[in-house]
């Protein structure tokens, strides 16, 4: 960020007024929001597994090997293998990419579009308001889990699917948040001066408006991405998400992880730690947002 | 009241009917109806078989004629048929709701008996040590999948006491003491996910409430902290708890559908999973429009609710 002195070049005070860097921010929350920390640290190390997914694997992760069928976690198999062979591990890590992408793109189409319509739906008020809140209710009146769970069925199992699924639940309460903050927004002096001078409904919105909702926005994005990535485990268990072959921690719990969970018990305990961590870091990282971003919602 | 009680009606009915029309239409996105998929699984069929299918489907008539004919149906009770059973749906699927009602209520027990006591000592002791281990643990509930942690419950009960829960179910008139346990298992899965949002919305409520005057004037009055806290403070938090688990109870039976799955409990959500898995389009529309009821139905009770613990609460004004 820049440094803006004030007109009065005085040393001291420019200093003090100067907006702080990205590194004082992030220490200022790191400090004040360890738990919150520790869940952007988890975030940033899913992130990192993602991305370099091929450098981190040590085996093939869709390859079979009959010989290494149901291995013990050890020197080769890190954390073991499953009834095919294939190990866990790089399994894991090659799940990891196939979560975040889904569990991202779904929060960020579902967020977008709700957005979308709570800011039009917000701003323009009235009946269209009043007809959009219902249409809301009615998706919202499912669960997040049955309503995709019918999506992904009515769509077919392959990825952009699965990403719709997820995200036609979200879209509801995406266009909650921003339609309530867009509410006091439109109230605002500002905006007032801005219709005074002229501008069009649309660019008022969209340009003046929509910017406000920032904070909001990414405070919805990180709690509805926990879920999102929930959903997807979900529905790959229960063979309506992410298809073969790719590695998904939820298709890794699945009906053959089951039967031989006793004999193999890292066949459960690890795809569903992973999962855990990636949803807890996101819950914690949101939270702690939530308080930083937006005072109101706190502790709700 | 009785004005209000038919204004929440009116509009409930609204919302199903928006939502009847939206879970039609979902299910015709599939690409292919249900006649494709019984030729597909069932190899090749001549096309006089087909149409007669069709006929008997009614797909042959116009959507919104199909539309029409399905609401029908359901205001007259006439829930369909399913079709990799043969028979008629309600009675396929009424065995199934007392199991998942039985399961819901124990989760929500759990839920509620888990919740409220957390939240009210994190509340209690808010910023020390045990309120953040208690948040940590209530967010760690959020964050693990009910359907893993069932799983890791009956392999640890394997590993510690090399004892194995019933794999197919047990009616509790066969034998009442394995039943509780079959069905407290998933309950305890399933009631601590949703404990974490009671836990939050108990603990934030009440330390609003905390702050208020009339708590000071009876702490000064010198009555008991934990008189304050429970008798007091607690009755006037209670109405957002309230909300939300009227809320949680509805939503409950989302975490059901994958928790009867993998406790392989014949109840609806796992019905639902395995109608989706067949392709019995009309049973799965049905039991969605069964839930949506179901879920429309808990939001009115827990308004009605409001006024019986609020006398603040004051309907149609």
């Amino acid at each position: 960020m820049a440094t803006r002195p004030l007109g009065v070049e005085v040393p001291g005070v420019a200093l003090a007024l100067r907006r702080p860097g990205a590194w004082t921010v992030l220490a200022r929350f790191c400090r004040k929001k360890p738990l919150g920390a520790i869940g952007g640290f988890l975030m940033l190390v899913i992130l990192f597994t993602a991305v370099f997914a091929n450098q981190l694997q040590t085996h093939d992760p869709i390859a079979t090997d009959a010989g290494q069928s149901l291995a013990r976690p050890g020197a080769d198999h890190w954390l073991g293998s499953d009834h095919l062979g294939r190990d866990i591990y790089s399994r894991i890590v090659h799940g990891a990419r196939v979560s975040l992408i889904v569990g991202l793109a779904s929060t960020l189409l579902g967020s977008v579009l709700g957005g979308v319509i709570g800011l039009l739906s917000g701003y323009v008020g009235g009946k269209t308001d009043l007809i959009t809140q219902r249409v809301m209710d009615i998706l919202q009146g499912l669960p997040l889990l049955v309503l995709a769970l019918v999506m992904s069925a009515a769509l077919g199992p392959s990825i952009p699917n699965v990403v719709i699924a997820i995200s036609i639940p979200i879209i509801p309460r995406a266009a909650r948040v921003i339609r309530a903050s867009v509410l006091s927004i439109r109230e605002m002096q500002y905006v007032e001066a801005a219709r005074a001078v002229g501008l069009r409904h649309l660019r008022i919105a969209f340009r003046h408006i929509l910017p406000n909702t920032v904070g909001p926005f990414i405070v919805l994005c990180t709690a509805q991405l926990g879920s999102a990535i929930l959903v997807e485990a979900a529905l790959s268990f229960l063979g309506l998400g992410v298809p073969e072959p790719y590695p998904s921690w939820g298709r890794m719990l699945s009906v053959s992880a089951a039967e031989y969970a006793q004999k193999a018990p890292w066949l459960v305990l690890f795809p569903g730690l992973a999962i855990s961590l990636a949803v807890f870091g996101s819950n914690l990282l949101g939270d702690a947002l939530r308080d930083t971003l937006d005072p109101r919602l706190r502790g709700a | 009241m009785k004005t209000y009680i038919a204004q929440r009606l009116g509009i409930g009915l609204l919302t199903l009917l928006g939502m009847s029309i939206v879970i039609f239409g979902m299910l015709r996105l599939a690409p292919g109806d249900i006649v494709d998929i019984l030729f597909s699984t069932g190899g090749y069929v001549n096309p006089s078989e087909r149409a007669a299918i069709e006929k008997e489907l009614g797909l042959d008539r116009p959507v919104w004629v199909q539309y029409v004919e399905w609401i029908r149906q359901i205001v007259t009770g006439d829930l369909g048929k399913s079709y990799r059973y043969d028979l008629p749906a309600w009675e396929i699927i009424r065995p199934l709701i007392p199991v998942t009602l039985e399961l819901a209520v124990l989760s929500l027990i759990v839920a509620v008996a888990l919740g409220v006591p957390l939240g009210v000592i994190s509340a209690v002791r808010q910023d020390t040590g045990l309120d953040y281990a208690l948040r940590v643990f209530s967010l760690a509930g959020l964050s693990m999948p009910s359907f893993w942690l069932g799983m890791v419950i009956i392999l640890s009960l394997v590993a510690w006491l090399g004892w194995i829960p019933p794999v197919t179910y047990v009616s509790p008139r066969e034998n009442f003491w394995l039943h509780a346990v079959q069905f407290t298992l998933p309950a305890l899965a399933v009631g601590y996910r949703s404990s974490a949002l009671i836990m939050r919305i108990t603990r934030s409520s009440l330390l609003e409430v905390m702050r208020e005057d009339y708590i000071r004037t009876a702490r000064a009055k010198g009555q008991s902290g934990r008189v304050v806290i429970w008798r007091h403070a607690l009755q006037n938090a209670i109405l957002p708890v309230v909300t939300v688990i009227g809320i949680e109870f509805a939503f409950l039976i989302g975490g059901l559908v994958v928790t009867e799955t993998v406790f392989n409990l014949p109840g609806v959500a796992r019905f639902l999973v395995e109608a989706i898995l067949w392709r019995d389009y009309p049973i799965v529309q049905n039991l969605v429009m069964f839930i949506a009821i179901v879920v429309i139905l808990s939001n009115l009770f827990v308004d009605m609710l409001y006024g019986f613990l609020d006398p603040r609460v004051r309907y149609g004004h």
